[in-house]
């Protein structure tokens, strides 16, 4: 797997067609993961992170899902790839989990019996066997009494175990990458901070590529070796964590860090600012955000801003940022503009 | 488990007594004198009141419910005013032939609501989901009085397909599984069925199309599980409720079954008490309400078992 990273995305973009409208979630994504690498997606509501994370998989709502642009996860053609085979990818090679443990857990089947139904159909094994990897699993996510924990319901368990149970579902089959939307929202704060340090050091121990969706800055700080800001279906910034964090350069970034990036962030809610994001269902030339953003100016509604490179590994799309002189390390960001 | 089980058994029995009083009640509160029906209407009195002391209908209502009770118990459903002989032995031979019926009915039209109505829910908005929506509520919609007649138009009066009456060659009242007997039992049974098949097509429509958006299925997706694993899911989702509509519709299908004992003189308890009550044979008519009554009890302490036992939801203390 040398040179060729686990996510490779152009110009991808995710549409919603129904009767009334046609909604563009996604609108031209460029993103590239290397294999074991963490990236945080930020963005406000409806930005378009879930569609992005789902759209990985596939996993949007076939028959009213439109896909456009090249995807390549682990070396597989998600545009292409026969529904048969993709079958085989997801849960093995790329996981997902999701923000809600209660309802993406299903109520009527014990957490045992949902571990193990995924472990019999990667890995083929016997159901007893399968047992006894689903109580390593519960032990490796630090589930307490583990034994008795295989046989309960999701409604048994409170939000947080469900969300390690989730996870140990997800890591069942050692993926390279783990997808995760939101794991950490619907749980109390020091539940939070726990799944986040459990999730940081399984990443560590299984080597996994992660991505990562939060509302939170200072999840993102933790854990992200990235950083990607999604404004309107498309990322607006990317870069590492430090320097985005130390240095955001587009005006929504900048915004949602708010004044007080430097200190203090963690648990920090993104601040919210003035206006709302455009809406989907219609297109729009020119800066997506521009109608909220103080610098506007008339250059900014004519087109989309190319990304400009503030920057080594950093990209920006927004006319007020220069090209930095310095030119090397352009491994990921070149292919962006 | 075994406690919640004997608990609710133990349920039955005060539902079962008040269940014999209605149908004790029913019959003394319907306006006419049985005794009417049984002597010539030039009687003189003194034979009329023999005869009705001599069936206790001279006593006091309690008492006679005491007695009916009594005898029930020790397995004496009474005397069959108009043939004179002990209701017992036709009851049994009744129900042999109406559980035929309502168990093929009713299976016929759960699995046929089911599949449809899961081809519908999983078809969503589609033209083929409006079609079966349409065929539901039409089916729903049909009395069993008018399709069991239509039925009988087409397949037995024009096509000459199937028999139009009885449950068996010769009008024979013994039941066998054979083709001789089955020819007697598709149009009634297939009468019965629509309704209760509309009705569970409708109801997994619903409960299919709701199951499919659920976030846990998009879960079960993403962990690669292939189709049949997937519905695997929906399935054990969806009975707990399926279950519990079909054990509704239990009631329908034995209201039902009196119809279409009716208009296929299919030998069961349906068309027996129909009978009892034009001629107004007393014990017949509150032995054959009791075992309808009792028989549909007894169905839903089955049906809420078994929901018990496959929805971990309900809790089972
Ligand atoms: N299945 C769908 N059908 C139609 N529109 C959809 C569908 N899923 C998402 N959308 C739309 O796509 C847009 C982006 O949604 P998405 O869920 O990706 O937002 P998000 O960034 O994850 O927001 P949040 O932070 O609230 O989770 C929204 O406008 C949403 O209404
Ligand atoms: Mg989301």
């Amino acid at each position: 797997m040398t040179g060729q990273p686990l996510v490779r995305a152009r110009g991808l973009r995710v549409s919603f067609i129904s009767r009334e409208a046609t909604v563009t979630a996604v609108n031209g994504i460029d993103l590239d993961l290397d294999e074991g690498e963490v990236l945080c997606i930020l963005g406000e509501s409806g930005s378009g992170k879930s569609v992005t994370l789902r759209a990985l998989l596939r996993l949007n709502p076939k028959g009213k899902t439109v896909m456009t642009g090249a995807l390549a996860v682990a070396g597989h053609d998600i545009m292409t790839i026969p529904d048969g085979r993709l079958s085989a990818v997801r849960g093995k090679v790329v996981s997902m989990i999701f923000q809600e443990p209660m309802t993406a857990l299903d109520p009527v089947f014990t957490i045992g019996y949902q571990i193990a139904e995924t472990l019999i159909r990667h890995e083929g094994i016997s159901r007893r066997e399968a047992d006894r990897r689903a109580l390593e699993l519960l032990e490796l996510v630090q589930i307490p009494s583990a034994r008795r924990r295989l046989g309960a319901y999701p409604h048994e368990l409170s939000g947080g175990l469900r969300q390690r149970a989730m996870i140990a579902m997800a890591i069942s089959c050692r993926p390279k990458l783990l997808l995760a939307d939101e794991p950490t929202t619907a749980l109390d704060a020091t539940v939070q901070i726990q799944i986040l340090l459990l999730l940081r050091s399984l990443q560590q121990e299984l080597g996994m590529g992660v991505i990562f969706v939060t509302h939170d800055l200072g999840v993102a700080g933790e854990i992200a070796d990235r950083i990607a800001v999604m404004y309107a279906g498309r990322i607006v910034e990317l870069g590492s964590t430090v320097d985005v964090m130390r240095q955001p350069f587009h005006p929504y970034t900048q915004g949602l860090m708010g004044a007080t990036v430097h200190s203090g962030t963690r648990g920090k809610r993104l601040t919210t600012i003035p206006g709302a994001p455009p809406d989907l269902r219609f297109p729009f030339e020119g800066c997506a955000f521009a109608p909220r953003c103080s610098h506007a100016s008339d250059a900014c509604r004519e087109s989309m801003p190319a990304f400009r490179h503030p920057g080594p590994g950093r990209a920006v799309r927004c006319i007020r940022v220069e090209d930095a002189e310095i030119k090397h390390s352009p491994k990921r960001v070149s292919a962006m503009a | 488990m075994l406690f919640y089980i004997v608990r609710r058994v133990v349920y039955v029995i005060p539902i079962a007594l008040a269940v014999s009083l209605v149908c004790f009640l029913l019959v003394h509160i319907a306006p006419g004198d049985p005794i009417d029906a049984m002597v010539q209407p030039d009687t003189p009195q003194e034979v009329i009141d023999r005869v009705r002391s001599e069936y206790g209908l001279d006593r006091p209502l309690p008492v006679q419910f005491g007695l009916w009770l009594a005898k029930l118990v020790q397995g004496d459903f009474g005397t069959s005013l108009i043939k004179g002989r002990p209701v017992l032995p036709d009851l049994v031979s009744a129900s042999g032939a109406t559980f035929v019926l309502a168990c093929t009915g009713g299976l016929l039209g759960v699995l046929a609501g089911c599949i449809l109505g899961g081809i519908a829910g999983v078809y969503r908005e589609s033209w083929l989901d409006r079609v079966l929506l349409g065929t539901a509520v039409a089916g729903v919609s049909v009395p069993h009085y008018w399709l069991g007649m239509v039925m009988v138009i087409i397949f037995s009066v024009n096509l000459n397909l199937l028999p139009a009456m009885g449950s068996g060659p010769g009008g024979s009242t013994a039941w066998a599984w054979d083709w001789a007997h089955l020819r007697y039992l598709i149009l009634p049974s297939v009468t019965l069925a629509v309704i209760p098949a509309g009705i569970v097509t409708r109801t997994v429509r619903g409960l299919v199309s709701d199951i499919i958006s659920q976030d846990y299925i998009t879960t079960l997706r993403g962990k690669g599980l292939r189709r049949a694993g997937i519905v695997r899911h929906v399935v054990l989702n969806a009975a707990p409720t399926v279950l519990a509509v079909v054990g509704l519709q239990l009631a329908n299908l034995m209201g039902g079954s009196i119809l279409v004992e009716t208009v296929f003189a299919w030998p069961g308890t349906g068309m027996m008490l129909n009978t009892a009550i034009f001629q107004r044979d007393l014990p017949v008519l509150q032995a054959t309400t009791l075992l309808l009554a009792l028989f549909f009890v007894v169905l839903n302490l089955v049906v809420d078992l078994i929901q018990t036992a496959i929805d971990p939801r309900i809790s089972r203390r």
